[in-house]
């Protein structure tokens, strides 16, 4: 019979669920539903009391509301009542509703757990599990803080039930994901070792799960479990399949306790005792041998259950990475898998293998798959498994079979599923350039890859190709010929204009013997993509033809008229209109020595491994015998992986234009280069060489030349951030060579690395409890748990700002696989690009890591980005979230003007939109001078004696952003004997007046 | 398992349950994002796929998804048999499970959710076991009221 005669029903609930189920649109549903809360609420608030059946029903149906996804903002307070309630279904449904709908709300927190005591202390076992399931929905600090001591001791006990001893097992788990440092063991840590000895199969469950969560945070404490871990897989796995009655599961005895044991065991090392050691191996072996075994049912189930366990075990072999024969084993037995009809064990079968390419010890035998395993790139209907078989292809790829292998992925591109494309391009580059013996076939390679899939080939694939051939003088001549190729084409992409325009303005000449490509010809092919293409390569295009005039006399005319055109002389974009006018000038005036010399080809870049590579070859290290089997197969789908793609597009959307100059021109020891950023000039002819005064641009050049120059020369945070005034000379001035071109290389790791692990993290809260505290200063702790403590020193210039963030770990062991990285989210991540540096992946303990993010405001914005911090800390991986005191106020330029000039200009904005007016109760003593320190602090200058009032405070200032300036006028004045303030803000621009007037308001 | 979401083929939402702490806005994002995309698949594709960090099991069962987010280390298949499980409770409890029951009963799709799963890992893999619990929270319930007669309009 359906549950229509089971437990009570609620007739009012049945009929208002049928209500919405009839509503024929989603107006009539909201409806209906408005309908309900106002019959619910006035019920509430009715003098009656309600009964416990009514209370009961009215919050069941509050919770369906809830769970279609509205809004619910009362009836906390009944659920509660019925918490206490003494009739089991009332309690059942207020623990329901609390589980879901918890809120922080911290006077309910108190009733809530006082209920849950009571309880817990019942010694009636359904309500004691009630409270523990719902200890473990909620799994809030505050109730960790309250329970965690005694859920503990409820599970060790003696006289608990089974049920109620594996929901405190769970119970625990789940307090101790969300509070580690909450769940102490102790004393208990040995009893809760031997509930792997326990008869019930259900608390061994239960137990195994906590155990390895307990294992993870610390290994030593819970080693006595390897022995009884192995001693009950042994049992089970000899077990004839009906031994284990109802836990056997389809003919597969106990597979989820199997799975969890072989898991717990994936904590540690291989036992070191010879008799247990043996005793797993048996283990694992039998369970391979159990694969080949034709199966006891056609059941799907059965076959999953099996499969499930003998996955988890090969997981362990490859963890364990110590037996030769079970390793190859497991890669034959995959290898078999590969062919399955089972598109899910297909699947499977290449995640796995991926793994165990990286074990020196099969990987030989995973390259015998590579004909499966290219097959199943091209045959496979499912993106996901073709993901899976780039995987693959990319962890078997070493020199013997790196030409094959690239070769498939390039022809798969054409192809490819465009969820994929740009990982492909990633890692077929990668690929390209580590196992390439000659070069000609990296170049190739790489235009192949622009060829098929341009648009998602990211910038450090085109830089990383130029740098090699800048380094390589066997390979110029050959790439220079191959992009002039390349560029015949009618239709070609926009990077191959970039890296041909670079190419043939360094090594065009190599070529220009052949009439076929002479300098006119070589130049006339390049200026014909010049008008279908964006600014950046405008700009980079002429870097090319002020190279040219050098490289070929001949066309220095023709260029000149180029360079003399309205459309560049008069361009509307600053850029390419400075570019213009500064080459032409240098063309005309410098004698023939001095562009051979400004223009000289560029220096080679110091040898160093790309980030990427590096990334790999840290990981393949000997010192990672042991490796941690999930940290290698996340670190594998990270290098290749979407993080990569993530982050380059973000990166990609900054300001490709300053980028492009940034990147290039501080390569060089004499300016202008190749793609130097235009110098005045006036000044040229001065001191044409090497110290070039920058006075005259100093504005533009500074603005993103400065950072770059700065991190690369001296990154201590005490330096003036972007080396205003008198640092600018010394600092552009002066470049060390060595220092100069270490920085392009420096920004190509950044690049990658800037966001090296993993997407960002998505799931967890984002903190911001102090972010509100660093709306009016620059310096301090923004974020402390228990073990990571983040300070931050930034400063602000205009448009620019300089983040310096320290990760301080407050254990005494060390943080591995650390990675922060910055997101902009939505709209903000046109309106403000943070640059992060890479910084080191390991924090020692009790040490501090330093990382510096560069920050320039495109447009004024409201959100803020959030900086996501992964690390593991033995053995768990911590995610943190936190939001980054980044805020439009940081880009004021405080002004100083007269009572005079505040009042016009303050008339000036006066069209409604332009003011934004708050008035709101003093939060703290309204003191005047922590009132004036803090309108400092957020940037405005405080006017004295503007306001006829003295006790009002008047602001002004102006918001840099990179687009547009906007002035901005505040005042504020306080009613000491109301404790409430007025704010009033006029500025150009309703939204930066609504966004200050929000922040400051907050801040008294 | 970080969290199990049920929903129909029409995409609407029947059952969420969440075992790690997110904001409601967040819940509803990823509801919207992973039903979109576990709809989009087509019947012959495999179960899993990668989701932002974790890992996405997913299965048919009649008209509903019963779909489950796992972490990179977790096991794929054992996880889907961990759903079937949950499907064969339903279904002894129901007696011959359909969406309607689940739509009617959330509250008791929820509280069988609680037997069987705890903070996302099983609490007990016997069926036997989960029902008997289960069976016996029904008791206590009918001592509490009398029986009811309960929607005639279910057929």
């Amino acid at each position: 019979m359906p549950a229509v005669s089971k437990g009570d029903g609620m007739r009012g609930l049945a009929v208002f669920i049928s209500d919405i189920r009839n509503c024929k649109s989603k107006e009539a549903e909201i409806k209906r539903i408005n309908k309900e809360l106002a019959n619910i609420r006035s019920k509430f608030k009715g003098d009656k009391a309600l009964d416990g059946y009514s209370k009961k029903k009215y919050v069941c149906k509050l919770l369906f509301i809830f769970l279609l996804g509205h809004d619910i903002d009362f009836g906390h307070m009944e659920a509660v009542n019925l918490l206490s309630s003494n009739k089991y279904t009332e309690k059942q449904i207020g623990y329901l509703f609390i589980s879901v709908l918890v809120n922080s709300n911290s006077d309910l927190i108190s009733l809530i757990n006082n209920a849950i005591k009571n309880d817990l202390s019942s010694r009636n076992p359904t309500f004691m599990n009630l409270a523990l399931h719902c200890i473990a929905n909620v799994g809030s600090r505050e109730m960790a803080e309250a329970f965690a001591a005694e859920v503990p001791r409820i599970l060790v006990a003696g006289d608990t039930m089974d049920s109620v001893k594996q929901s405190a097992a769970l119970c625990l788990l789940r307090l101790n994901r969300t509070s580690p440092d909450l769940v102490l063991m102790g004393e208990w840590t040995a009893r809760v070792v031997h509930l792997l000895n326990d008869q019930h199969l259900g608390v061994v469950t239960a137990a195994t799960s906590l155990i390895t969560t307990l294992a993870q945070k610390s290994p030593e404490d819970f080693k006595t479990s390897v022995s009884l871990a192995v001693a009950r897989l042994s049992r089970i796995v000899s077990s004839a399949s009906t031994d284990l009655q109802d836990y056997t599961y389809y003919f597969v005895a106990a597979p989820w306790l199997s799975v969890k044991l072989l898991r717990l065991l994936q904590c540690y090392p291989p036992p070191e005792d010879g008799a247990i050691r043996g005793r797993l191996t048996e283990c694992l072996e039998t369970i391979l041998n159990k694969a080949q075994e034709p199966p006891k049912s056609k059941k799907v189930q059965h076959s999953n259950a099996k499969n499930a366990v003998l996955f988890e075990a090969i997981s362990l072999i490859i963890h364990h990475d110590s037996e030769p024969t079970l390793l190859v084993r497991a890669c034959n037995q995959l290898g078999q898998f590969l062919q399955h009809r089972e598109t899910n064990l297909r699947y499977l079968a290449l995640e796995s293998m991926c793994t165990l390419a990286s074990s020196e010890f099969s990987h030989e035998a995973v390259k015998t798959h590579i004909e499966t395993v290219i097959n199943a790139l091209k045959s496979e209907r499912d993106v996901s498994v073709r993901q899976r078989a780039v995987d693959l292809l990319y962890a078997m790829c070493d020199r013997s079979n790196a030409k094959q292998i690239v070769a498939e992925m390039l022809s798969y591109l054409e192809t490819a599923d465009y969820s994929i494309r740009e990982e492909i391009v990633l890692k077929v580059a990668i690929l390209a350039e580590k196992y390439a013996v000659d070069y000609t076939w990296y170049v190739d390679t790489i235009l192949n890859l622009i060829r098929f899939a341009g648009d998602y080939v990211s910038d450090e694939v085109w830089y990383r190709v130029i740098q090699i051939v800048i380094n390589r003088d066997e390979v110029q001549g050959y790439a220079a010929k191959t992009v002039f190729e390349a560029l015949q084409a009618p239709a070609c992409h926009e990077n191959l204009v970039k890296v041909g325009g670079y190419i043939l303005g360094e090594f065009g000449n190599l070529i220009a013997g052949d009439s076929r490509s002479s300098p006119l010809i070589q130049f006339d092919l390049l200026h014909s993509k010049f008008h279908l293409c964006s600014v950046p390569t405008r700009a980079l295009l002429l870097s090319a033809y002020i190279k040219f005039i050098n490289l070929f006399p001949e066309v220095k005319g023709t260029i000149q008229e180029v360079l003399r055109s309205d459309s560049q002389l008069r361009n509307a974009d600053v850029e390419l209109q400075q570019r213009a006018v500064e080459y032409l000038r240098l063309s005309s005036i410098a004698s023939t020595d001095i562009l051979a010399t400004v223009l000289e080809e560029m220096p080679p870049f110091p040898e160093r491994e790309s980030s990427i590579l590096a990334k790999l070859k840290r990981k393949k290290g000997p010192g990672n015998l042991h490796p941690d089997l999930d940290e290698n197969r996340k670190e594998r789908s990270a290098n290749g992986g979407t993080a990569d793609h993530s982050s380059t597009t973000s990166n990609a959307k900054s300001s490709p234009l300053s980028f492009v100059g940034d990147l290039l021109a501080p390569a060089s020891t004499a300016p202008p280069t190749n793609r130097p950023r235009p110098v005045s000039s006036s000044y040229l002819l001065q001191a044409p060489l090497t110290p070039i005064p920058l006075q005259a641009s100093a504005v533009p050049v500074l603005l993103s030349a400065g950072p770059l120059f700065q991190v690369a020369a001296s990154p201590t945070p005490s330096t003036d951030l972007l080396g205003l005034g008198s640092t600018i000379t010394t600092q552009n001035s002066a470049p060390p060579a060595s220092k100069g071109t270490s920085l392009l290389v420096d920004v190509f790791s950044e690049n990658i690395a800037a966001f090296p692990v993993e997407t960002p993290v998505a799931v967890g809260p984002v903190a911001d409890e102090n972010f509100s505290r660093f709306v009016c200063k620059n310096n301090g702790v923004l974020y402390e748990n228990q073990l990571l403590q983040i300070g931050l020193k930034s400063e602000f210039r205009q448009n620019l700002g300089r983040m310096y963030v320290f990760f301080g770990n407050k254990t005494s062991t060390q943080f591995m696989n650390f990675a922060a990285s910055v997101v902009c989210q939505d709209t903000l991540q046109a309106q403000l690009n943070v640059h992060a540096k890479p910084a080191d992946p390991t924090v020692d303990g009790g040490a501090q890591l330093q990382q510096i993010l560069n920050i320039e405001c495109m447009s004024d914005f409201v959100d803020a980005p959030v900086l996501n911090i992964q690390f593991r800390y033995g053995g768990t991986l911590q995610n943190v979230a936190v939001k980054l005191p980044i805020t439009l106020n940081k880009f004021f330029q405080p002004t100083e003007m007269t009572s005079q000039d505040f009042f016009q200009r303050w008339k000036q904005l006066g069209a409604p939109q332009q003011e934004v007016q708050k008035i709101f109760k003093a939060k703290h003593s309204m003191d005047t001078e922590v009132t004036k320190a803090k309108i400092m602090g957020f940037g405005a200058a405080l006017l004295d004696g503007v306001d006829p009032n003295p006790s009002n405070f008047v602001g002004a200032g102006v918001i840099h952003t990179k687009t547009t300036q906007v002035g901005c006028l505040l005042r504020l004045e306080p009613n000491t004997q109301a404790q409430m303030y007025r704010l009033t803000l006029r500025t150009s621009r309703d939204t930066v007046s609504q966004r200050l007037c929000d922040l400051l308001s907050e801040q008294f | 398992m970080q969290f199990m979401l049920l929903f129909s083929r029409q995409g609407k939402l029947r059952l969420q349950k969440w075992y790690v702490p997110l904001s409601d806005k967040e819940k509803k994002k990823i509801t919207r994002e992973l039903v979109q995309t576990v709809l989009a698949r087509k019947p012959k594709m495999c179960s899993f796929l990668e989701w932002r960090d974790l890992k996405v099991v997913y299965k048919r069962y009649a008209s509903l998804y019963f779909c489950c987010a796992i972490e990179n280390q977790d096991n794929e298949l054992i996880t889907l048999e961990i759903i079937h499980r949950y499907v064969e409770l339903l279904d002894k409890y129901f007696g011959s499970v359909c969406e309607l029951d689940i739509i009617f009963n959330f509250e008791k799709a929820y509280f069988i959710l609680d037997e069987f799963l705890l903070g996302g890992e099983a609490q007990d893999t016997s069926k036997k076991n989960v029902l008997k619990a289960i069976e016996q929270a029904d008791l206590l319930a009918e001592e509490n009221r009398p029986r009811q007669f309960f929607f005639s309009l279910l057929s």
